[in-house]
């Protein structure tokens, strides 16, 4: 057996396939650790993969990611897969799936856009392919070219 | 098709079928838009009328429009002495004159504005331009115009020329008219070429658009030349403006090579773009369009607030 320098994970959840150097978006996007997950959380980034070349990958322990929750990171990571770990098996294995529309996680492009100015909204983007996935700002209509760099 | 209480935010928004039947509701104003006939269908009704740019027939035209049909304006055309000016976001303002009237009008500097207003409001928004985004009404006066003047859209030779990269009316135009099946060339310098993606959005919709520098070749078989207005402002060079501007004028020796029935067209105002001798041609129709937003608009207060009648 290969030797794993991030040691299996009894329970929790695994995100996998992530592009090499984006695991600490990843984990911004998931609001980890502000949005009060305790429990560790490693980060193994620059992992040698047979279908990537190198990816990066999340184990966050004791806590079983909702698919909703997670499917955001398919903005930066649309190959990625959740695993669900119990006692070290995997029971549920599912890969990130766009939702409709991200609201409050990119911002505008556009400096005139209204959601880039004092009002009271969070940014609201409609997704319009999924991978390569591609947003339009739900205001002002501007597809920002480089999504990895709007997040906010 | 159900118009009562809808939000007016871009031509985007609208099939092929409810833009004529705005269109067809629109003919039907025109003897009201001239003031041979009264209605007081909206009578009761209150239009804000939000700019927060300066406009004048656009402005003019709606409210024309509303107390035509015996309804009522309220609204501020000064931002600068408005709530605005004292710092208070778009969406306080527009709870605030939702709260005072039946639908609002708005035009904003910024892109997104009317989207967001119609977030806040419950009563209907109509965008009267949104920074460098849509105008809606002005693009439904532009189709009445041609539909009226050709009683066609479909496979009519149509030239946009002038700003094509910043103006504002011609983008949604250039989805609408290749939504319609018209040939499209866009004639513009070359630094303010037609934008990749409403080239791609014409392209999605079946259209084949091609793009020149060159005014003398397009407008021979043009059944329809869109002019609009250059600004100054976007050339820091003033030599190369002066350039563009003498290049794409529309004058009488231009005319003379293009079709007996060509109409020309202009969202106005207009500086030197069109020289005054076409004014007097039956090619310039340009006046008649400004007018034809009084019975579109007429059309669309009545759809969303009336019924339509």
């Amino acid at each position: 057996m290969k030797e794993l320098k991030v040691q299996p994970i009894k329970n929790g959840t695994v995100i996998d396939h992530i592009p090499a150097g984006r695991a600490l978006k990843v984990l911004h996007i998931l609001g980890i650790p502000d949005r009060g997950i305790g429990s560790i959380v490693s980060v193994a980034m620059n992992v040698r993969s047979n279908i990537m070349g190198k990816k990066d990958i999340v184990k966050v322990e004791d806590r079983e990611l909702e698919p909703k929750e997670v499917d955001k990171i398919a903005l930066i990571a649309p190959r990625a897969t959740i695993n669900i770990i119990r006692d070290y098996e995997v029971v549920e294995k599912h890969r990130v799936k766009l939702p409709k529309e991200v609201i409050g996680i990119l911002k505008c492009p556009n400096p005139t856009c209204i959601s880039n100015s004092r009002e009271p909204i969070e940014s609201r983007f409609i997704v319009i392919s999924d991978n390569p996935p591609r947003v339009r700002c739900y205001y002002c209509e501007r597809e920002p070219d480089d999504i990895a760099s709007r997040i906010i | 098709m159900e118009f009562r209480n809808r939000d007016i935010i871009s031509i985007k928004d609208f099939s092929k079928e409810e833009i004529l039947y705005i269109i067809k509701t629109a003919k039907k104003f025109v003897p009201l838009a001239e003031g041979k006939k009264y209605s007081d269908v909206l009578k009761g009704k209150i239009l804000s009328s939000l700019f927060f740019e300066p406009s004048t027939r656009t402005r003019l035209s709606f409210e024309s429009a509303m107390q035509r049909l015996g309804g009522s304006v309220i609204g501020v055309a000064e931002p600068t002495t408005s709530s605005v000016k004292k710092g208070e976001t778009l969406s306080d303002t527009i709870r605030m004159a939702d709260s005072y009237s039946d639908v609002i009008v708005l035009r904003h500097s910024q892109e997104g504005a009317a989207r967001l207003a119609a977030e806040f409001a419950e009563h209907p928004i109509i965008n009267a331009g949104d920074g460098a985004g849509h105008h809606p009404t002005q693009c439904l006066l532009d189709l009445f115009t041609i539909l009226n003047e050709k009683k066609r859209i479909e496979e009519l030779n149509i030239v946009l020329l002038g700003d094509l990269k910043y103006g504002r009316t011609v983008h949604s135009l250039a989805y609408a008219l290749a939504l319609f099946g018209a040939n499209l060339t866009f004639v513009s310098p070359k630094t303010l070429e037609m934008p990749k993606e409403v080239i791609k959005e014409c392209k999605d919709l079946g259209a084949k658009p091609k793009s020149t520098t060159v005014l003398e070749k397009a407008i021979k078989d043009a059944d329809v030349l869109y002019v609009t207005r250059i600004q100054k402002e976007r050339f820091p060079d003033p030599e190369e403006y002066n350039r563009v501007a003498t290049s794409y004028r529309v004058d009488l020796e231009l005319l003379s090579k293009a079709k007996k029935d060509l109409i020309i067209m202009h969202p106005l105002p207009r500086v030197t773009e069109i020289a005054p001798e076409v004014d007097k041609t039956p090619n310039a129709v340009y006046f008649k369009q400004a007018f034809n937003g009084i019975p579109v608009r007429m059309a669309i207060l009545s759809l969303i607030l009336g019924g339509g009648r």
